[in-house]
C-alpha cells in the first residue's frame, strides 16, 4: 500500500463524513481511566448503586445518576445560611421513600475557601475530597454532592488524582495516616441532576399551580464552566446549548421560563469577594444580572441550583434598593421550587425567612396563603422559647400542605 | 529610549517592582511553572479574547484572564511579577475564562499564583486577605466555611435589617430546621463528628496546610496548631 503525504493523511480524515452518533463517536471517559486505576490496585471506584438512570452529558457520555441509596454530601453555605435549601432536598427523598443519609462523618469541601484565599494545596485539597468519599464508601451510601462548587471543585481533583501519580501517592499517605483507602465515586453526581432526572415524577406530585409564574434560570458557572463535558445537556432545552438542569424541571412543573441576555455571566460571588470585598459581588450580581433581568423579562422568580448564587443574588439585592436601582426579584434554588410546587411547607421546610429579598409578591401571585403557614411557624418558635418543644423535626414537617387553603 | 538590540524586548513588561530582584522574580515564576498543575492549564493563547469577555473581574477592574495566559505563555519573569502583586485577587474564580478554545484556564492558573504568593508570604497578598482570617479559622476547625454565628449585622451591614433579625432570632431558628444534622447548630453549617474533625486537622498537619498559614498570618498559625493538637494528642 502507497504511504500517503501528510497533506494527503489530512484530506483522508477530512473526506470523512462527520459522526454524529454519540454512541459511536465515543467521547472522552473519565471512567475509563478509574477503572485503569482500580485495575493496578491504585484506588477504589464506588459503583454507582442500582436502580439508576442515565443522563446525555455535553458531548453525548451517559451518565448514571443514582435514585436513591444516597449520601448527602452537605454544603456549608447551604446549612449556614440557606438551611431550607438543604432540608427541600432531603424532604423531596423522603417524599418518594427513597433511602437516602445525612451524615455527620462529611466536612466541607472547603473548596470555598481555596478559591477565595488559596490557603490551601492540590495535596491537602485533594485528601479532604478523598476523606469524604471513603466516609461514604465506609457507609455503602452513593454521594450525592448538594454544592456546585464542591461539585465542580471534586471534579477537577479527580481529574488531577487521574492523571498525576505523585499527587496520588501524597493522598493515599495521608489517608493511611486515618486508615482511609482512596475512594474516587464512579460518578460525581450534583443533587440538580437529581431533581432533573426525578422532573417528571416531582410533577405527578404536583400539588400547586405555577403555571402563571414567569422565572428566568441563573446556571451555576461551578456546576457546568468547570470540567464541562460532564453537565448534563438535553437538545430539547435551549438547543442543547446550555446545561439542561434547573430549566427542564421548571419547565415540566408548568413554569415559564424566560431567557435574558447575560445568562453566562457568573452571580458575582467571587469566593473572597463575598466575604472581604463585596463592593464587586453587589455591584455585579445587580448591575450584570438583577437589573438585566428585570429590563429584558421582569421576572416573578429567579431560580438557581447554588449556594453562593442564591446568596449573592438575593442579599445583594437590599444595598441596591437603597440606591433606587431596578431590583426585588425573589431568589430560590430549584430544590425549593420543586419543594413548593409539591406542597412543602414554606417555613418549616423551604425557609423562606432565611431569604430577604421580598418574597411575598411571588407567594401572592401564587396564591399561597402564606400568612397562616408563618403564624403555624412563628407557634412552633413559642413553643421552641417556651422549652414544650426541642425544635422542628420531620415529623412536623414531612406532610405536604394544602397551600391554597 | 530609542530600542537597540540590547534593549529590544518585544512584548516584555517594563519592571514595574524594581524593589524585588530578578532572580526572585524568576524564582517565583519557577515554582508557578514547576506546579503539578500547570501544564493542565496552559496550552498557548490565540488572543482570541473569549476569556475576557466572559470575565466578570474584567468588566470592574484593570484585569486581564488573557494577558495572564500571554505572560505565562511567554514566561515573562517581570509582568508574571506584576500579575502576582497586583492582579491576582480581582479573579472571581467562577472559571467562565475555561471558554477558552485552547483548553486555557486563566481562573487554575490564578489559583497556582495565588498558592505561590501566600507559600512565599508576598505583603500584597497579606493585605488582600486581611479580614479574611476568621474565615480561614472557622473552616480548618470546624470543617465548614460558614456558619449561623458568621452573620451579624456588623460584619454584613449591606444585607439589610435581615441580618438583624435573623441575629436576634437565630438561636430559635437553628432549633426550627428539620434535618439532625443541622437542628440548633449555630457555630458551624452542620454538626461534625469528633473523629472527622480530628482526621480534617491531620490532612492539614501532613498536607503542608499549616506552613501556608504560617506565612500568611503568624498569630492564626499558633492559635490553629495549640488547638488542633490539643485536640489530637487528645484523641
Amino acid at each position: 500500500m502507497t504511504e500517503l503525504t501528510t497533506v494527503e493523511q489530512i484530506l483522508e480524515r477530512k473526506s470523512h463524513p462527520v459522526v454524529r452518533d454519540a454512541s459511536v463517536a465515543k467521547t472522552h471517559d473519565m471512567r475509563d481511566l478509574l477503572f485503569e486505576l482500580e485495575a493496578k490496585g491504585e484506588i477504589i471506584v464506588q459503583r454507582v448503586p442500582e436502580p439508576y438512570f442515565e443522563m446525555t452529558t455535553k458531548y453525548g457520555r451517559k451518565k448514571k445518576i443514582p435514585l436513591e441509596h444516597t449520601w448527602h454530601h452537605k454544603s456549608c453555605g447551604h446549612c449556614g445560611h440557606l438551611p431550607g435549601y438543604a432540608s427541600s432536598i432531603l424532604w423531596r427523598h423522603r417524599q418518594f421513600g427513597l433511602d437516602s443519609l445525612d451524615p455527620t462523618d462529611q466536612t466541607s469541601c472547603t473548596g470555598w475557601n481555596y478559591y477565595a484565599s488559596a490557603a490551601s494545596n492540590a495535596a491537602g485539597q485533594a485528601s479532604v475530597m478523598a476523606r469524604n468519599f471513603a466516609a461514604a464508601y465506609e457507609t455503602g451510601y452513593f454521594p450525592l454532592i448538594h454544592c456546585g462548587t464542591s461539585f465542580g471543585h471534586y471534579k477537577e481533583i479527580r481529574e488531577q488524582l487521574v492523571h498525576h501519580k505523585e499527587l496520588r501517592d501524597e493522598v493515599r499517605r495521608i489517608l493511611g495516616k486515618m486508615g482511609k483507602p482512596l475512594v474516587i465515586p464512579e460518578e460525581i453526581v450534583h443533587y440538580s441532576e437529581w431533581v432533573h432526572m426525578m422532573r417528571d415524577r416531582i410533577a405527578e406530585k404536583q400539588t400547586l399551580d405555577m403555571s402563571m409564574i414567569t422565572a428566568t434560570v441563573h446556571p451555576a458557572c461551578h456546576y457546568y464552566k468547570i470540567v464541562a463535558e460532564d453537565a448534563i445537556y438535553d437538545p430539547e432545552i435551549y438547543g442543547g446549548q446550555r446545561t439542561a438542569v434547573v430549566t427542564a424541571m421548571l419547565e415540566t412543573i408548568g413554569v415559564n421560563v424566560a431567557d435574558y441576555s447575560t445568562w453566562f455571566d457568573c452571580c458575582g460571588f467571587g469566593f473572597r469577594h463575598v466575604l472581604v470585598q463585596r463592593d464587586f459581588t453587589r455591584s455585579f450580581s445587580v448591575l450584570r444580572k438583577i437589573e438585566t433581568m428585570k429590563n429584558e423579562v421582569n421576572p416573578d422568580l429567579t431560580v438557581t441550583h447554588d449556594t453562593g448564587c442564591v446568596t449573592s443574588l438575593d442579599k445583594s439585592q437590599f444595598a441596591a434598593k437603597a440606591h433606587d436601582r431596578k431590583v426585588g426579584i425573589p431568589i430560590l434554588s430549584d430544590a425549593q421550587v420543586a419543594a413548593l410546587a409539591m406542597g412543602a411547607h414554606p417555613f418549616r421546610v423551604i425557609q423562606f425567612h432565611w431569604h430577604s429579598t421580598d418574597w411575598r409578591p411571588f407567594l401572592d401571585k401564587l396564591g399561597v396563603n402564606w400568612q397562616k403557614y408563618w403564624d403555624e411557624f412563628q407557634g412552633d418558635l413559642d413553643q421552641i422559647r417556651a422549652g414544650t418543644k426541642s425544635g422542628i423535626t420531620w415529623e412536623d414537617a414531612d406532610k405536604p400542605v394544602n397551600l391554597t387553603g | 529610549m530609542p530600542t537597540t538590540l540590547e534593549n529590544w524586548n518585544p512584548g516584555k513588561a517594563e519592571n514595574r517592582h524594581p524593589d524585588v530582584t530578578y532572580a526572585e522574580k524568576e524564582r517565583l515564576f519557577l515554582e508557578v511553572k514547576n506546579d503539578v498543575r500547570f501544564s493542565d492549564f496552559l496550552y498557548g493563547c490565540y488572543e482570541c479574547g473569549i476569556c475576557v469577555a466572559t470575565c466578570p473581574s474584567a468588566r470592574f477592574y484593570d484585569y486581564s484572564p488573557r494577558v495572564i495566559a500571554q505572560a505565562m505563555a511567554r514566561e515573562d519573569v517581570e509582568r508574571v511579577y506584576d500579575i502576582i502583586a497586583e492582579d491576582i485577587w480581582n479573579c472571581a474564580q467562577c472559571f467562565s475564562c475555561v471558554r477558552c478554545p485552547r483548553q486555557n484556564n486563566p481562573g487554575g492558573l490564578v489559583t497556582i499564583l495565588r498558592e505561590v504568593s501566600l507559600k512565599n508570604g508576598l505583603q500584597e497578598t497579606k493585605d488582600a486577605l486581611q479580614g479574611y482570617s476568621r474565615v480561614i479559622y472557622k473552616v480548618m476547625l470546624k470543617g465548614n466555611q460558614v456558619s449561623p454565628d458568621m452573620l451579624q449585622p456588623d460584619f454584613f451591614p449591606d444585607w439589610g435589617p435581615w441580618v438583624g433579625e435573623f441575629s436576634a432570632n437565630m438561636q430559635i431558628w437553628r432549633k426550627a430546621i428539620p434535618m439532625d444534622s443541622i437542628r440548633g447548630v449555630t457555630d458551624a453549617a452542620w454538626r461534625v463528628d469528633r473523629k472527622t474533625l480530628l482526621e480534617l486537622y491531620t490532612i492539614w498537619f501532613e498536607s503542608g496546610n499549616m506552613d501556608i498559614i504560617k506565612e500568611l498570618d503568624e498569630a492564626l498559625y499558633d492559635l490553629l496548631t495549640e488547638v488542633m493538637q490539643e485536640e489530637l494528642e487528645e484523641g
